[in-house]
């Protein structure tokens, strides 16, 4: 453990959701007792998920969502680990972190133990530099700094709104890559973490996950995706499509790099295929429509950017697919279900930030 | 009874013996010359050297022997054959590259004999700095071309040399009368670096390897160069920007003394950078960074005309905290690339920067270059090319005009740059002219 880093413990939340079981937190233990957890069953509300001894946790399943959103719980989607959004909802927390069930700890090159919220930490609580590109990447690291010809009035950097991870062994390839290399498995340990520049879109995944609460949490809305949905791991890239739109139109930075965690489950590429099908054809679309979304000046809040930008995939996406038309409902209950369950503080207010 | 030996093939066989000791072997009549060497060869004892002293007889019957059965001296060490200990990725033709060296110390005598394995297989260009009175100290074994200030006088005329070409921009001279398709440039107080491994980086190979692989400016991929070995695009990335664009530059990086500027470097004067990351990535469209000339490649034939010495410090030194002409050129670059559709790497490789200077002198004695990047770098992040320039002449003109409208009202040294740029393009058009068949 790194000395100074903050443990966090009672600011953090760490959101899992889940179908099967959660065996992989007796792996997580050392790093994540300290934590509250909330746990999102998916499927079978009556199934019973049984949570190891010694966490701290609270249990949302289907019904629980369905009684505390009521109508407004046709936002989150159900057979699919888009719903871990709702634990995203309720947390009471500044920061969370999310990861999935099949993700275990990895190993540095070293051969030590990656204690991936540790990073993430360091991650959030560091500034990010999305005006210009640091060829050192991270400066806030230890034993690197801004190079030769990094001005400095930029070297304070943003606020981080969101710390992206990565994963070691099984690689989030989409399905037809995965079917042309089902061997392939990274083990290339890229010892770095990097700041995405302002005005470039990446691909979000969910896995591994950290992000500040407080500063983005509206723009995590994950989606409809699985049952009654035309689509289907597309959740964490269309957050990620959305929060980069926003943290860039209010000046708050996003990371990517470390830590890697151990992802350990391939799942099967032919019943991908079946749910991304239809993803690959629209993602040629959507990606123009992200690249060229502006947000006007007076959307000061991430709710205000997150509904004016609910409006602007209705009027430009709709004749994609009807899906955009309930996406773009769907986006506006989720804004209305996190305000319910999240009243207005000043917190939420952020000026935007300069070009 | 067995016949004796006669005292002919004793003699020989007593010459073998002691091949080591004779340095001349041009007396010996021609049958016993190649009965020597036929006994030689026999023996296994045909070393470079040995080899040598009978070429240099220069008797036709040993040379034709020697034809025939193919001998050949080793010029090139032998490489190591385990994969672990280069980092090859890409087949590349010898013939287009150059490397080309900035000398700003007279001797390269270790510089060369640290990048021999890496560096001998190519043409090297050695531009001595016209600001250097001693003469230049290169080891043997090497295919290069050497200009001095005399030679580029003549090339482009001493008012030229003065304002262009001096101290770390004399190797723009080598990009200019280069006549091959990919220029690599490294620093002369670099050698190679090691890897995780411990084996020796060939710095060459990976900037031919960025750029004979596509480069991806339009979407992040996070798992960093989708083109190298073990990676891919990930899920979420656009199927229709996974074939890329040309990349253009190749920006590389350097463990021991990073390239600070010199407020850093004398604030953290321990501060050495020993974090070897194993990744490239293509730096995004639109986002600017500051390219470090330490270490580079670029495609001459895409956008030769790009990198430019034109920003030069009213102090500038002959050390990297003393100058910003390569921030200036690298911002260049990446407006024209993003304009031109290329795209620009930076990551590996990396390169093992030596000490030297001193940060605090350096500081002292120059601290405008710092001041300067605050104008600097919101303008190339503004500048906007028209649609009419689809060159990197045109482009580079283009910026020009935009640098003496916008930032020669704000310092001199802006203007100056602005006028070296057109100049640069000037002679750029007319030496090219004058190369080509």
């Amino acid at each position: 453990m790194a000395a100074g880093t903050p443990l966090l413990k009672d600011e953090l939340d760490i959101v899992i959701p889940t179908i099967r079981n959660l065996d992989f937190l007796e792996m997580w233990r050392p790093f994540f007792q300290p934590y509250h957890l909330i746990i999102v069953q998916d499927g079978d509300p009556s199934k019973i998920i049984k949570v190891p001894e010694g966490f701290d946790y609270e249990l949302y399943n289907r019904n629980d969502i369905n009684k505390i959103l009521g109508p407004k719980a046709s936002c989150i989607s159900f057979k699919d680990s888009a719903c871990r959004c709702f634990g995203y909802m309720v947390s009471k927390k500044k920061y969370i972190f999310t990861i999935d069930d099949d993700c275990f700890v990895a190993k540095d090159p070293s051969g030590k133990d990656i204690n991936a919220l540790e990073q993430h930490i360091k991650n959030l609580l560091s500034p990010s530099t999305p005006y210009f590109f640091n060829t050192l990447y991270d400066p806030y690291a230890e034993g690197a700094d801004f190079v030769r010809g990094y001005p400095f009035s930029l070297r304070e950097g943003v606020p981080t709104a969101v710390s992206h991870g990565l994963w070691l062994n099984i690689p989030d390839y989409d399905a037809p890559t995965q079917l042309v290399k089902p061997s392939e498995r990274n083990t290339r340990y890229v010892n770095a973490v990097l700041t995405i520049p302002k005005g470039t879109l990446f691909p979000m995944c969910g896995m591994n996950l950290a992000f500040d609460r407080e500063l983005i949490g509206p723009a995590m809305y994950f989606g409809l995706m699985g049952d009654g949905q035309p689509i289907g791991r597309y959740d964490d890239m269309w957050a990620g499509w959305c929060t980069k739109v926003i943290c860039d139109h209010l000046g708050l930075g996003i990371k990517t790099g470390l830590p890697y965690i151990w992802h350990s489950k391939a799942s099967n590429p032919f019943v991908n295929l079946k749910k991304e099908y239809k993803g690959i054809f629209w993602q040629e679309e959507i990606i123009p429509f992200f690249q060229s979304a502006t947000l006007p000046k007076d959307c000061t809040t991430v709710q205000k950017c997150y509904i004016e930008l609910s409006k602007q995939v209705k009027e430009k996406l709709t004749n994609v697919d009807p899906y955009f038309t309930k996406l773009a409902d769907a986006m506006v209950t989720w804004i209305e279900a996190w305000d319910e369950l999240n009243p207005a503080k000043d917190s939420a207010k952020l000026p935007n930030g300069s070009a | 009874m067995r016949t004796p030996p006669s005292l002919v093939s004793l003699a020989i066989d007593s010459a073998l013996a002691h091949l080591s000791n004779i340095s001349d072997l041009s007396f010996l009549p021609d049958h016993i010359l190649i009965d020597l060497f036929l006994k030689t060869l026999r023996a296994g004892k045909l070393t470079e050297k040995i080899l040598k002293l009978f070429i240099a007889t220069g008797k036709e019957e040993v040379l034709s022997h020697i034809e025939a059965l193919n001998i050949q001296l080793v010029l090139t060490p032998v490489l190591p054959t385990s994969k672990k200990n280069l980092r090859m990725s890409q087949i590349i033709d010898d013939n287009d590259v150059d490397i080309v060296i900035g000398a700003l110390h007279p001797d390269l005598t270790s510089f060369l004999d640290e990048w021999r394995p890496v560096f001998s297989r190519f043409h090297l260009i050695i531009v001595k700095d016209p600001d250097l009175k001693d003469e230049l100290t290169i080891p043997g074994g090497f295919n290069l071309h050497v200009y001095t200030k005399s030679d580029i006088d003549k090339a482009v005329g001493s008012a030229s040399t003065a304002s262009l070409f001096s101290g770390y921009s004399c190797r723009y001279f080598g990009y200019l009368i280069s006549q091959k398709k990919y220029v690599v440039s490294i620093d002369d107080d670099c050698i190679p670096a090691r890897d995780n491994n411990g084996g020796l980086i060939d710095a060459v190979a990976q900037h031919i390897s960025n750029l004979t692989t596509p480069a991806t400016p339009f979407f992040f991929n996070t798992l960093y160069d989708p083109f190298c070995k073990g990676a891919d695009f990930v899920r979420g990335y656009p199927f229709s920007l996974r074939s890329g664009v040309t990349c253009a530059l190749s920006c590389g990086l350097w463990l021991n003394l990073a390239d600070y500027d010199a407020p850093t470097q004398a604030l953290k004067p321990g501060q050495r950078n020993s974090r070897y990351v194993d990744a490239v990535l293509t730096v995004p469209v639109r986002t600017m960074l500051p390219v470090s000339g330490i270490n580079i490649g670029f495609n001459r034939e895409v956008v030769g005309p790009a990198l430019l010495p034109a920003l030069r410090l009213a102090k500038e030194g002959k050390f990297r905290w003393e100058t910003v002409e390569d921030i200036w050129s690298g911002m260049c670059v990446k407006v024209v690339c993003d304009h031109l559709g290329v795209g620009v790497k930076s990551g590996l490789p990396y390169v093992w920067r030596k000490e030297r200077g001193d940060a605090i002198e350096s500081l002292k004695k120059e601290w405008e270059g710092v001041k300067l990047m605050e104008d600097v770098v919101p303008f190339f992040q503004s500048v906007r090319l028209s649609q009419a320039a689809v060159t990197p002449e045109d482009c580079v003109i283009e910026m020009a005009a935009a640098v003496k409208e916008r930032l020669g009202p704000v310092h001199p040294v802006f203007a100056r740059a602005a006028e070296a740029m057109v100049e640069w393009v000037k002679l750029w058009k007319v030496v090219r002219t004058q190369l080509s068949p």
